[in-house]
């Protein structure tokens, strides 16, 4: 699961390209072609990381209306009860 | 009290009381349609009656309309009855017509629709793209029954990197619209990079909130993108029509929403290939090039083995041109040793001549290199022997 300040999926993902991209444009002294190739290596771990290991957050927003506290709204789901509150999904 | 009124006063009294009755200001009216006419400025003009009475109607130019209106034609028209006092007609002012035996609910759909799309609201050209990897998924629906599980269990499948952001709302009956209104505003002001708006199958009015102006102009005033699952696959509502992605069912909406990760997985696995791929074609390319200049190196050094031939030719050629030369010198030697010979002063002596040479001294050649009393060294052929220079022999 991505946390706040750490680099995104899309962020990762996209430099991971860029770097594949860079590599197949060729040219490069075989230092820089070396170091690409292991930060290009760093990236896919730690995208395939975020994929394999990622949870889904579930938050609810206030019923600020007030539309649920009547009856007939079917039985409410324990893990959404309460305001903003988390669940985790397998 | 009993009170005297003008004209125009009753027309206003008339005019107020018609337009403060809602029904009469938002009215679905079925007749039969006759004394059908254009006008002025695209103006419509006809009459809607049954067997017991009649309206007249007008249809101002410029508004929305179904094509191909005749006489005799039973209708289904919209709109608002108004009183004209300049003819003191009362009149039904049509902004929306088509052929009756449809449904009322149809005909409003068809009223909405054909409202909005002259509006632009369903413009191609502002569907907006969907975000790649959503980072936040805004939900407009009813948290109880099966569509809210379903879209989490689809995203948590495909793109559980997301957060799941549920507004609330009712997807049917008399909240639904409002409802829906604030839950597309909420997410918007919450920060959700697309919204999901879902309710699953119901039947047309079940359905009917989606097709409700305010829940489509709400659709249309979010800032990001909104995706559509409504209904079961044939339901099609005015709330898909502005939605900027319009998915079949609330699941459909949830996966067109997010990527999916084993694709994504699936690429990734491409690019770590195409690393090792690209880093392996790099050294390789370094590995023919230093195999091309090894070869180059060699083919510019000097070949040793021609040269030593070279070497070898030219050693023999010194060899015979010195052999040749010894020859020659030889030749010469032995030439020179024979006019030698021939001037051996022993061979002149062997004819009888002698060499005088005074003892100690050089030879003789001239009487007065020699005195009375000096010692001389004659040399004949085979030797020598002394003498004495005497004055005797009158010398």
């Amino acid at each position: 699961m991505a946390s706040e300040g750490e680099a995104s999926f899309e962020a990762l993902y996209g430099r991971l390209e860029q770097v594949v991209q860079r590599l197949e444009q060729g040219g490069l002294g075989l230092e820089e072609a070396i170091a690409l190739y292991e930060e290009g290596m760093r990236l896919a771990v730690r995208c395939r990381q975020m994929l394999e290991q990622a949870q889904l957050r579930i938050t609810r927003l206030r019923d600020e209306l007030g539309l649920y506290t009547g009856e007939g709204m079917g039985e409410p789901r324990p893990a959404y009860d309460g305001t903003e509150a988390d669940m985790e999904m397998g | 009290m009993i009170q005297a009124y003008s004209v125009s006063e009753l027309a206003r009294l008339i005019c107020r009381t018609l337009r403060g009755e809602p029904l009469l200001q938002d009215l679905w009216l079925e007749g039969e349609l006759s004394n059908l006419r254009a006008g002025y400025a695209g103006h419509l003009y006809f009459t809607l009656k049954d067997e017991d009475a009649q309206v007249r109607c007008v249809m101002f130019g410029g508004q929305w309309r179904t094509a191909g209106l005749e006489n005799g034609q039973q209708v289904l028209a919209h709109g608002r009855v108004d009183f004209w006092e300049v003819r003191g007609d009362l009149q039904f002012y049509v902004d929306f017509v088509q052929p009756a035996g449809v449904g009322l609910w149809q005909a409003q759909f068809e009223m909405l629709k054909a409202k909005l799309e002259a509006e632009g609201l369903f413009d191609p050209s502002r569907k907006r793209p969907l975000p790649p990897f959503p980072r936040r998924i805004g939900v407009a629906t009813s948290p109880a029954g099966h569509v809210f599980h379903d879209i989490c269990q689809v995203i948590g499948r495909r793109w559980p990197l997301a957060e799941v952001v549920l507004a609330p709302t009712p997807v049917q009956g008399p909240d639904a619209v409002s409802g829906l209104t604030w839950a597309i505003r909420r997410l918007n002001e919450v920060g959700v990079d697309v919204i999901i708006v879902a309710r699953g199958g119901g039947s047309l009015e079940e359905l009917w909130p989606f097709n409700e102006e305010q829940v489509a102009r709400a659709i249309f005033a979010s800032r990001v993108p909104v995706v559509s699952g409504v209904g079961h696959e044939p339901d099609v509502t005015i709330a898909d029509l502005v939605a900027d992605v319009r998915a079949p069912t609330p699941s459909a909406a949830a996966e067109v929403a997010v990527p999916d990760r084993a694709h994504l997985l699936q690429r990734v696995q491409g690019a770590v290939s195409a690393l090792d791929a690209e880093l392996e074609e790099c050294i390789e390319a370094r590995r023919r090039a230093l195999a091309q200049a090894t070869f180059s190196l060699e083919r510019s050094l000097p070949d040793i083995s021609s040269l030593a031939a070279r070497a070898l030719a030219l050693g023999q050629r010194c060899l015979a041109l010195a052999q040749q030369q010894a020859r020659h010198l030889e030749e010469r030697l032995r030439g020179l040793g024979l006019r030698l010979a021939s001037l051996d002063p022993r061979a002149t002596l062997a004819r009888g001549y002698a060499i005088v040479r005074k003892r100690g001294g050089p030879v003789v050649a001239s009487t007065t290199q020699v005195r009375d009393g000096d010692l001389l060294d004659i040399y004949v052929a085979d030797g020598h022997f002394p003498a004495e220079v005497s004055r005797q022999y009158g010398f």
